[in-house]
């Protein structure tokens, strides 16, 4: 099986469904003969041309919207994001327009549409750029939320995502987007709403999406050491969320920590601590944890910046509170 | 730094120790989770574990004191180290009544040195093979009165017939955690051993420890021995009447015991506080005599059945014919218990202890018997759990062997009724007209009045005769 | 005589001039005299001619427009008696604007519309029954309740909506201009808004790349003179919203919304525009709203002449007036024409009234 990096995982998602479906058209800023600021939209331009691939100017509101229009008369957009961080000055036409018309108009249109980029911190870009925005967006009924942290799991995603009816809020992280992994050549699509197990424990839950489940595996590794055996479970997406295969390992473990890369406050996290609670609480030794960034709008310099996030040590020292090892 | 220890609270509803036992001595290195010392409390010996590291510059009571929870018991530092102020310290904390942090606090620096051992306030106790495991509390006891424990822990405790109370939990501020629930019910001490629970029980919900209820003034009876005598419970030799000296005062004063403080009090209570008042019955036990015969013909060696066994299953099956009879008064509410745990009275040199037996509706006759003869014995050696003689739900006490016809039991506070059964007795009964001679029992029901009324508590004994007169139904 | 720049107030020390055309004498109090008069927003001279017209052309356009009004007078009452709750934004003294524009397009031509839309939608083709349904919040509503007054959408005549948030739906219009494009199809999109909305953010992303990319779009801002209680030389610094064509090179125009075969002729010209070069026209058209921004607006930031005047300049009296004198129609006929709009709209709140209440929402938050 290919070992391929999660950007070309995406690259390979978009370019077969635009073969697939002519409907399907990727709008944004620099897809096109920038080919991507991160490189995602590579080579498309040249395969499907200027009428599919198209560069938009500086208007996330304008674009992200007419992407929510042509999407209400059939059209399939892909609307990218340089940064999940922009999606701000669009989040009008995301959560006013995208999520909302369905149910508007009584189900007569529905809004198929893909907002992909890139979010949450990647390296020294300070404050307006480092922002984990999934909470704000998993809190929107008639949103879906899509968060992968490998290869194989962005490419069978964004497959479904793009052949989803519904608005679906694709985020990427900029660090992962050269993490390798085997991708199988012939075409396979990953539910939305079905989390993944990266690694068994019976010791306690990890639960982490995005960027953060690596930081996972490696506190798993080294909690190993400690004949510590921490599950790892990926929920992929956060709208609809894989509740059972949550609840299903923290009844196995009795413990459960939440890392996310967000802000604590109101975070995702939350929601999935209050989830588990309800659904575990006779099966939980210990109250649930959450591992965040520290609330504070990011800062530049690096040493702060990694220690604002959650670090592998920060994830350890939570398991271990949970273990009542302290 | 050194610092005093103070005496760790060791169960939930203890105020004071013996000391009866130093483990380590002065100058002793000691280690985290480092057993020091055995102290009886009010409900067992405990072990007294330290949780700091160190050396035993002083030990500050002798075996046999009685001490205060808190109070200073020894100095632990480093080698070598200056203890002379921490002694003044002592001192002036004995001279206020004050307590030493449990387990242990960074003292100040204070005075002059001025060590006066400790006189003993009592004689020193027997010393006993340490029953339990102990491990002082990782955190002060919080006197909430609520049991600290994680849900899980609460689930397993429930799976595992584990009484939470009875466990000491090493989580934060005293929560039992799971570790905790499975160290207990692998009855060993692990890692992190049981111990006893950190939080008192809910007072309505304390089970009296060793306390057996007080047994009311026996009747004259033909002292007849019972055709079974049991053996199960052991009869304690009389001791021999002491000689007195010409200047010997006409009584000896002893100080009371920790079983004996707890029986005192809480008899004390129930009969001021409970309303009591008392079913008897007599019947037929023929059957059930030829019955225990069977059975230990079957049994042949292998075990034996008395006939207190046998009455022990029949009072939980009654109990779950009649399971408004499984209650407790709780002030707010009536707790009607789920489960059926039979305390069974048990005599030792130190008191009655009412070993319990859990599930005792559930259990076949061999296991019950088996059951309580371990019990006993262990009762008698002073080598049972705390939680093993806790949680019962209803209470059996048995003088027959002493020959006591009949007598009234004190109820068992919370339980709502507890049986006084008497001996075997040859009684002339008219069968069908004809004057003829009959082997009978008689029982008699104490019941809390607020929990069982006299028709219920009638309706409770009729199916308790009517099981013993059928024994056979003891086995279905 | 003042200095063209009069001296407003000091900065770190400085004198800050303030352009004239941007001080205006303060309203501290309501107003005692009109703010603003028809005469003084009229953009075409007063005595320009008519466009020819033919009872054929005027009397469905009159009878569309009798009809929006009945309909709104008609959920204004049923709003006063509390049968309609919410948000209710009735378009009585601008009917003109979206009968005589939607007059010229066709079913699979789109149109995208503000919160003020029963006039659209009923322009578009959805009948009286199911809009008033919908305000009543019934089942049997053209969005089953789940929209009211402010989301009307319609798939069947391709009417994309109602829209709550100012500006916000510009780029959807434009979205759907760009499908029309982007699949080869000749339809149009008629997107409408309020002057209020071209000082946002939507509206100039949406104009922005309407523009850029050449969508099939024709972009009408009803003006009528008042971003809810704020009046236009308080809102904008170029009271003429069409001139934000000009920085776009996007074809624009602008005239008096009083004459809906004016209007209708002038539009077509966008939509013909529109469909046979994709390129797309910013319009404004200056009209006036009879009521207030919404029903609990009790219209104080204007007199009652001022209304009075502009009620001068009714479309549907000023079209009435045209049947008889231009079209030579009868009175008898525009009588039997009025009953015919009275019962229709009768018909309708009956219908709204025995509906079925809405009694489902779960279905429609995502498609499955």
């Amino acid at each position: 099986m290919p070992i391929i990096s999660m950007r070309e995982a995406l690259n390979q998602a978009m370019n077969e469904e635009m073969e697939r479906d002519p409907d399907v058209f990727l709008m944004g800023e620099e897809v096109g003969y920038y080919n991507g600021a991160y490189k995602v939209s590579q080579g498309l331009l040249q395969t499907f041309s200027e009428r599919r691939v198209i560069d938009a100017p500086i208007a996330e509101m304008g674009f992200a919207g007419i992407g929510v229009g042509a999407a209400m008369v059939g059209l399939r957009p892909i609307i990218e994001f340089m940064t999940f961080n922009f999606s701000l000055v669009a989040i009008d036409q995301i959560v006013n327009n995208a999520a909302k018309i369905y149910q508007m108009s009584a189900g007569q249109f529905c809004v198929p549409i893909v907002f992909r980029g890139p979010g949450g911190p990647a390296v020294q870009v300070a404050a307006q750029h480092s922002q984990s925005l999934e909470s704000f967006y998993a809190n929107v009924p008639g949103l879906k939320v899509v968060m992968p942290a490998t290869a194989y799991d962005s490419k069978g995603l964004l497959k479904t995502a793009i052949r989803d009816d519904n608005p679906v809020v694709f985020i990427e992280s900029e660090t992962l987007y050269g993490v390798t992994s085997e991708v199988p050549e012939e075409e396979y699509l990953i539910p939305m709403g079905k989390g993944d197990i990266k690694r068994e424990g019976q010791h306690v839950t990890l639960v982490a999406w995005s960027k953060m489940v690596h930081t996972c595996l490696d506190a798993a590794g080294e909690l190993a050491t400690m004949d510590i055996e921490a599950e790892v479970v990926d929920p992929r997406s956060l709208r609809p969320l894989d509740n059972e295969i949550i609840t299903d390992s923290v009844r196995k473990t009795g413990r459960c920590v939440i890392v996310e890369v967000g802000w604590p406050h109101c975070g995702f996290g939350a929601e999935i601590a209050f989830q588990v609670q309800r659904d575990c609480l006779d099966h939980l030794d210990a109250p649930v944890e959450r591992v965040t960034s520290d609330d504070v709008p990011m800062p530049y310099a690096l040493n702060l910046e990694n220690e604002v996030q959650p670090q592998v040590k920060d994830v350890v020292a939570a398991v271990k509170r949970v273990l009542y090892l302290e | 730094m050194a610092q005093i220890i103070g005496l760790p609270k060791l169960s939930p509803t203890m105020e004071e120790g013996v000391l009866v036992k130093w483990i380590k001595g002065e100058g002793d290195a000691v280690e985290p989770g480092d057993l020091v010392a055995e102290v009886e409390t009010d409900k067992a010996n405990m072990d007294f574990n330290l949780e700091d590291e160190g050396v035993l510059l002083k030990l500050l009571v002798e075996e046999g004191d009685t001490v205060k929870l808190g109070a200073p018991v020894a100095i632990l530092g480093e080698e070598g180290e200056d203890i002379a102020s921490l002694l003044t310290e002592v001192d002036a904390m004995r001279a206020g009544g004050g307590q030493a942090a449990v387990p242990a606090a960074e003292s100040a620096p204070p005075a002059a040195p001025s060590a006066a051992p400790p006189a003993p306030t009592a004689p020193p106790a027997p010393t006993a093979p340490a029953a339990v495991a102990a491990q002082p509390a990782a955190a002060p006891a919080p006197s909430s009165g609520r049991v600290l424990a994680s849900p899980l822990a609460k689930t397993l405790a429930i799976e595992l017939g584990i009484d939470l109370r009875t466990i000491q939990g090493t989580g934060p501020g005293g929560r039992i955690v799971e570790r905790d629930v499975r160290a207990a019910a692998q009855g060993a001490p692990s890692a992190a051993p049981a111990v006893p629970a950190v939080a008192a029980p809910t007072p309505a919900a304390a089970v009296p420890a060793a306390a057996v209820p007080a047994v009311a003034a026996p009747t004259p009876a033909v002292a007849q021995v019972p055709a079974a005598r049991e053996t199960s419970l052991a009869v304690v030799p009389p001791a021999a009447p002491p000689r007195l000296a010409e200047t010997d005062s006409d009584y000896r004063d002893e100080p009371l015991s920790g079983v004996r403080k707890t029986i005192a009090q809480r008899m004390l209570a129930a009969k001021r506080d409970i309303p009591h008042f008392y079913l008897t019955r007599s019947f037929d036990v023929a059957a059930m005599l030829a019955f225990r015969k069977r059975l230990n013909e079957l049994l042949d060696g292998r075990g034996k059945v008395s006939v207190n066994d046998l009455i022990v299953k029949a009072v939980a099956l009654a109990l779950r014919r009649v399971p408004e009879c499984n209650a407790s008064f709780m002030d707010a509410v009536i707790r009607y218990h789920n489960r059926v745990h039979i305390g069974v009275a048990v005599a030792s040199d130190r008191g009655l202890i009412t070993p319990v037996v859990r599930d005792a509706d559930l259990k076949g006759l061999s296991v019950i018997a088996a059951e309580v003869r371990d019990l006993a014995q262990r009762a008698r050696d002073r080598r049972l759990k705390v939680h093993e003689i806790q949680g019962s739900t209803f209470t059996v006490s048995n003088l027959g062997m002493f020959g006591i016809e009949s007598f009234q039991a004190i109820v068992n506070p919370p339980e709502g009724g507890i049986l006084a059964v008497g001996t075997v007795v040859d009684q002339p009964v008219v069968v069908d007209g004809e004057l003829t001679v009959a082997r009978r029992m008689t029982v008699t029901l104490s019941c809390d009045h607020r929990v069982i009324d006299g028709a219920l508590g009638a309706r409770y004994l009729a199916e308790l005769v009517e099981l013993l007169e059928k024994p056979e139904s003891l086995a279905l | 005589m003042p200095s063209i720049y009069p001296l407003a107030r000091t900065c770190n020390g400085y004198a800050q001039y303030i352009p004239r055309s941007i001080v205006r004498p303060r309203q501290l109090s309501y107003p005692s005299r009109p703010m603003s008069t028809p005469e003084q927003a009229r953009i075409d001279p007063v005595d320009e001619e008519p466009e020819p017209v033919t009872k054929e052309e005027l009397m469905p356009l009159y009878r569309q427009m009798l009809a929006i009004r009945r309909l709104e007078e008609a959920s204004a009452k049923a709003y006063s008696q509390g049968k309609i709750g919410g948000f209710l934004h009735l378009v009585i003294g601008q009917e003109a604007v979206c009968v005589g524009a939607i007059a010229t397009i066709g079913q699979d031509d789109y149109v995208v519309a503000t919160y003020r839309e029963h006039g659209h939608a009923y322009a578009k083709g959805i009948p009286a029954r199911p809009i008033l349904a919908e305000l009543f919040g019934k089942k049997t509503g053209l969005v089953k309740g789940l929209g009211g007054s402010m989301h009307l959408f319609d798939k069947e005549t391709n009417f994309l909506g109602g829209h709550g948030i100012v500006g916000g739906h510009v780029p959807i219009g434009a979205g759907a201009a760009f499908k029309a494009k982007y699949r080869g199809e000749k339809r149009v999109t008629l997107c409408f808004f309020g002057e209020g909305a071209s000082t946002i953010g939507g509206f100039s992303e949406g104009v922005a790349l309407t523009a850029l990319w050449k969508l099939p779009m024709v972009l009408i801002c009803e003006n009528n003179l008042y971003s809810m209680g704020t009046p236009l030389y308080r809102s904008l610094a170029v009271e003429d919203v069409s001139m934000r064509a000009l920085s776009h090179g996007m074809a624009r125009d602008r005239f008096d919304g009083d004459d809906v075969i004016k209007v209708k002729r002038r539009i077509a010209v966008a939509v013909e525009r529109a469909r046979e070069t994709n390129e797309p026209t910013l319009v404004e058209v200056r009209t006036y709203r009879f009521r207030g921004h919404s029903m609990s607006d009790p219209g104080l930031y204007r007199t009652k002449d001022e209304v009075a005047e502009w009620k001068r300049r009714d479309p549907i009296r000023h079209s009435r007036q045209r049947l008889v004198e231009d079209c030579g129609v009868g009175e008898e006929e525009l009588k039997e024409l009025e009953n015919e709009v009275k019962a229709e709209i009768a018909d309708a709140v009956r219908f709204a009234e025995d509906s079925p209440p809405a009694d489902e929402y779960f279905p429609y938050v995502i498609k499955e």
